[in-house]
């Protein structure tokens, strides 16, 4: 009895916050996309600082991440299809496995760290210091003036890091191609490249456009519901991240799922 | 469709409270205020930690709602209203919050011309002016390239009412004005809410638990305690009433002190009544 009303409360919970993201996200295109034929102006100059924060500064990191990441898959791929001299469809998984999926995750994680966790920390600080509500007495809504300006950003720049992402990753597995399995770097390249279809590359940039939401919709949510007090912002921080990468890799899957389906084998 | 103003108000009226009650979850924390704030008057409200006083302002202000009652403020009930006539209204009133709540990641010009900028279409040369007009009225010329960081807890104060000003709105609220300054920046900041009233005719709110600072800047005083209305009036009204928990508070005594045990389980079981009977009034 106990465990059902148990289980019923952690459904309801988890029902609600479901509730709270899409009601977020939809305010959010709302001032996205209604809102500037409304007289309510889009934000492009904070779109754009935000865009650079997330993307532009998170190149270093996410290109060594990534090129590791290329390197490690060639490795592990290698081990395997040695074994049946198959060594040259290394190039192939690699690409593979990037676009349609590493690329996209890697990038959500790395960006879940520095940027999910990042919205949290600042709207839940604005939040602890009375800024939210000065923005509300301000007749300035805080969705309109914080928020949008993140989904905008992260809308256009996570798939701008995906494909960065698997290019990285590609050239990480070629470094292996070209010193350990005979492959030209221009032959290894050609070998990706004709590797790939049209819709490998598309259902991973569909995905990370899903991901780039639900992350700014945690991340965001996380910081506005922050309670009083610092103790509070790192907690809320912690549920961002935590929470982003749990929704991520359930986002994913629900994809693939769906892409899986839809196409015919 | 536009209610019209009840009967029972005074013409004088900027603000009516009517009979207004807000709950946070189950516990309610006010239990019916109703008083007027008149047109050109500040308003000090008083009260101790955790009377409620903080919570009235929020709610006055907009942003807690009330369980029931009404606010009427212009002529409006903002308690009825919706989010976009309530953003109107905010239009027209300033507040300055207790930390002084300045956007940390613009300079202290850009968070004055903020609200400018949303919600005017004045030109940026225009608005150059008013906010430096704006830095002037509260001391802070020069200071519009600092971040707020920058500032002193005075300055930020100052910061934070040279925004609040800088719609020209007709209704001010001050919480806690003073907190955390020493008495000398404090009586600084109370000498700029009087110019401000002296200039601008400007109606005043102000939350503190100040008694030096709000017999200074009062017009009328309201005493709130354990979120019911002790007393209102002037401060020498105030200064002579023999109400009981008036003289507490303005004579800074001290709760009783707990004698024998007895007294002491008393006090618990009083404290305990208040959230159960809010709740058996509920069901």
């Amino acid at each position: 009895m106990q465990l059902a009303s148990q289980i019923g409360g952690s459904v309801t919970n988890g029902l609600a916050y479901f509730g709270s993201l899409a009601s977020l996200g939809g305010r959010a295109a709302y001032y996205t996309f209604v809102g500037p034929f409304q007289g309510k102006p889009l934000r492009v100059q904070r779109a754009f600082s935000q865009a650079m924060d997330v993307g532009v500064r998170a190149l270093p990191i996410l290109s060594l991440i990534t090129f590791f990441i290329g390197l490690i898959l060639a490795l592990q791929a290698a081990y395997e299809l040695r074994r049946f001299g198959a060594i040259d469809y290394v190039s192939t998984a690699v690409a593979i496995s990037m676009t349609r999926e590493l690329g996209p995750l890697i990038t959500a994680i790395v960006v879940i760290g520095r940027s999910g966790s990042a919205f949290a920390a600042e709207i839940g600080t604005m939040k602890v210091t009375e800024e939210i509500d000065a923005l509300e007495t301000m007749a300035i809504s805080p969705v309109h003036f914080l928020v949008t300006p993140k989904f905008l950003a992260m809308i256009v720049m996570l798939p701008c890091l995906t494909i960065w992402a698997n290019t990285l990753g590609i050239l990480g597995g070629s470094l292996f191609g070209v010193t350990q399995a005979g492959f030209t770097l221009h032959r290894y390249i050609a070998n990706s490249i004709n590797a790939l279809f049209l819709r490998d590359i598309a259902t991973g940039l569909i995905k990370s456009v899903m991901f780039g939401i639900t992350i700014t919709a945690v991340g965001c949510l996380e910081g506005l519901s922050t309670g009083a007090g610092a103790e509070q912002v790192g907690r809320s921080t912690t549920r961002a991240v935590v929470m982003s990468i749990f929704l991520v890799v359930v986002v994913d899957l629900v994809f693939t799922a769906l892409f899986f389906f839809l196409t015919d084998h | 469709m536009p209610e019209e103003t009840p009967d029972l108000f005074d013409s004088q009226a900027l603000i009516s409270l009517r009979d207004l009650r807000v709950n946070y979850g189950d516990r309610e924390i006010l239990h019916g205020i109703s008083f007027d704030v008149l047109r050109g008057e500040t308003l000090v409200i008083l009260g101790g930690s955790g009377s409620g006083k903080s919570t009235l302002l929020r709610t006055l202000v907009g942003l807690e709602k009330p369980t029931s009652g009404e606010i009427w403020i212009k002529g409006k009930n903002i308690a009825a209203i919706a989010e976009s006539e309530l953003d109107e209204i905010r239009k027209k009133i300033g507040m300055s919050f207790q930390g002084g709540a300045l956007f940390g990641s613009m300079t202290v010009g850009e968070n004055v011309a903020l609200p400018l900028r949303e919600h005017t279409k004045l030109e940026d040369s225009t608005i150059q002016i008013m906010l430096r007009l704006k830095l002037e009225q509260v001391g802070l010329e020069g200071f519009e390239y600092y971040m707020p960081s920058q500032l002193s807890g005075g300055m930020k104060k100052r910061a934070a009412v040279a925004r609040a000003l800088a719609m020209d709105p007709e209704i001010l609220f001050f919480d806690e004005p003073s907190a955390g300054l020493d008495p000398i920046i404090a009586a600084g900041i109370d000498q700029l809410i009087i110019e401000l009233k002296q200039a601008f005719r400007m109606t005043i709110i102000v939350v503190t638990h100040e008694l030096a600072s709000a017999y200074l800047i009062a017009d009328r005083m309201v005493l709130i305690d354990k979120g019911n209305i002790v007393a209102i009036g002037t401060p020498d009204a105030m200064r002579a009433s023999t109400q009981p928990r008036v003289r507490q508070f303005f004579d800074r005594v001290a709760e009783p002190e707990v004698a024998r045990e007895l007294d002491y389980l008393q006090m618990l079981t009083e404290d305990r009544r208040h959230p159960s009977e809010s709740a058996e009034r509920r069901s």
